[in-house]
């Protein structure tokens, strides 16, 4: 009797956690749907100005999509040669002894709260930036990007390094057999052996990067227009919600907007979050 | 000759892009913590903010996370624990584990800021708690769901199976057997995974933003249907709200210093945990 008890309160443990995932998707679509439709499918997403303020709101979300994008590649272009980079290192080059201060010090960076970055971000970085490039604010893509792309190497330099370290070291025998040196057999045995799983940590990368909020919204400098230069600010997708969800009314037509976007980003990174995981399972 | 050069040059930026990464975490650390001790004392710990947050301390923020990280964690960990047994022990391989592992992918890549919305939507609007605690507790507690999951699973898979069956042929029921031998052997995994939950929690500002944090109160909250201050949400407030940035910007950096401090010392706790625990198996 206890038995079979037992056995269903773990299996309704297992309903209640797929029924939190059904009632996020729920909760997000219920508002942000109806929003996106009344505002027009084409207009919400193609439209050029974000203005919820004004007597006659804009509800163009193209310039946060821009934003959006721009300050994910920023930050790739930045982590991508560091994480993987460092992924070989460890995997490759470091001693074990050396490997085991390394790791640690990556994950200790993987567990900084997102605030702690913003602060850094606007209160050091930024203004250090003013000095060196003369520029009028520092709070622009520039400084996202960059503290958005060391908050994103963990994850990246974590799983390429798991794909490198699973490369089989007959092949890395092989390739010394023929006198190739240490670099040669890096770059023509072992990371096309392991190029699947580094892309699949690369779109992991991105997916989080693209939701990332706290260091958008601190560092980001928060104009909704389409960035003319790299030190120019920008606004995110995920910036906008945290900024103006707060002095919404309940219902308004904003409060739906607002979760619009919220539809459009869980759908960007559902897309990340599969394709990460079909490269993965599948090991192309 | 040329292809020495090319090896020297690409062995040299591996090394240099790995100094790179960890003297920019070294760095930031440094920054954190030469700035933050300037203001940190027995005051700012222990008294409330005075004079809007230009003066004073941070208690009610310190108990406010606490409250906040210890609801989550009461409400995920039976959840999480329950379910990660269900994945090892009773599910077959069928739709329904793949059903749950999908979950569980999609529930720890969903962006913080869209947990914040269903926070928004579910609790606070349409259950009717309000900006609160318990809205913002809940809605943490469904963020760091997949992690409790993750590691469980992990620590009850470890368990050898001839624990199971010695169990077995002692005549122990199955679900005995989970909860009276598989479980203590696991525990200490699972705590590590809980652990670093609490970290994960306790640092998190997006998903407390509409639902459960307040700028400024010089009051602890009563119950846990009352908005609270917390860590994270605190250094935010400093940084973009008020008028006053010469006092409020050490204050943030005294604050990120005090939510570092707690959330290095779960982690170095979990690792201790971890550690000690090699060294006991004997098996």
């Amino acid at each position: 009797m206890k038995d079979t008890f037992f056995k269903r309160i773990t299996l309704f443990s297992s309903y209640l956690t797929i029924g939190f995932l059904i009632l996020i998707v729920f909760s997000i679509f219920k508002e942000g749907i109806p929003g996106i439709l009344k505002i027009g499918i084409k207009e919400f997403i193609f439209g050029r100005y974000w203005a919820p303020y004004l007597d006659t709101p804009q509800f163009g979300i193209y310039p946060l999509i821009v934003g959006s994008i721009f300050a994910t590649l920023g930050a790739l272009i930045v982590s991508i040669p560091l994480g993987v980079g460092t992924a070989i290192y460890v995997a490759e080059i470091a001693n074990p002894k050396l490997k085991e201060i390394i790791k640690p010090f990556i994950e200790i960076l993987a567990g900084i709260p997102s605030v702690i970055f913003g602060l850094f971000g606007m209160a050091f970085l930024g203004p250090l930036f003013v000095r060196l490039f003369n520029i009028s604010t520092g709070l622009n893509l520039f400084t996202a990007s960059i503290i958005l792309g060391i908050m994103v190497l963990p994850i990246i330099s974590s799983i390429s390094e798991d794909a490198i370290s699973s490369v089989p070291k007959d092949l890395r025998e092989a390739s010394y057999a023929l006198g190739a040196n240490r670099w040669e057999t890096i770059i023509f045995v072992v990371l096309p052996k392991a190029r699947v799983g580094i892309i699949s940590a690369i779109v992991l990368g991105f997916g989080r990067a693209i939701g990332e909020t706290m260091v958008v919204l601190m560092v980001a400098g928060g104009a909704s227009r389409i960035p003319k230069s790299i030190f120019c600010p920008v606004r995110t997708m995920t910036a906008t919600i945290a900024a103006e969800m707060g002095e919404t009314m309940v219902g308004s037509l904003h409060f739906k907007a607002l979760f619009g976007i919220g539809v459009v980003l869980f759908i960007i990174t559902l897309i990340s979050i599969m394709l990460s995981e079909f490269m993965r399972l599948k090991k192309v | 000759m040329k292809r020495r050069l090319f090896s020297f040059i690409g062995i040299n930026f591996l090394r240099s892009s790995t100094l790179l990464s960890i003297s920019f975490i070294f760095f930031l650390i440094s920054i954190i913590i030469l700035k933050g001790f300037q203001v940190i004392n027995w005051e700012f710990i222990t008294q409330p903010p005075k004079e809007f947050m230009t003066k004073g301390g941070i208690f009610p923020a310190i108990v406010g996370t606490f409250y906040l990280t210890f609801l989550s964690i009461i409400v995920a960990s039976p959840i999480g624990i329950l379910t990660g047994i269900f994945l090892v022990e009773y599910s077959r391989k069928n739709w329904f584990l793949s059903l749950i592992k999908i979950t569980i992918g999609t529930l720890s890549g969903i962006p913080s800021i869209i947990f914040a919305l269903f926070g928004l939507a579910i609790f606070v609007v349409l259950f009717r708690f309000g900006v609160s605690i318990l809205s913002g507790g809940l809605t943490l507690a469904v963020m760091i769901l997949p992690t409790i999951i993750k590691t469980t699973e992990e620590a009850i898979r470890t368990v050898p199976d001839n624990f199971r069956e010695a169990a077995y042929a002692l005549g122990a029921k199955k679900s005995e057997t989970i909860i009276k031998v598989v479980l203590p052997v696991a525990l200490p995994n699972i705590l590590t995974g809980i652990i670093v939950s609490v970290g994960r929690a306790a640092g998190e500002t997006a998903p407390i933003l509409f639902t459960a944090a307040t700028f400024y109160t010089r009051k602890l909250p009563k119950s846990i249907f009352e908005e609270t201050m917390a860590l994270p949400y605190h250094i935010y407030a400093l940084m973009t709200e008020g008028t006053q940035a010469k006092s409020q910007v050490p204050i943030a950096y005294g604050t990120a210093l005090v939510l570092l401090a707690l959330v290095f010392l779960m982690n170095g706790f979990a690792i201790f945990i971890r550690y000690k625990m090699r060294r006991g198996k004997k098996w």
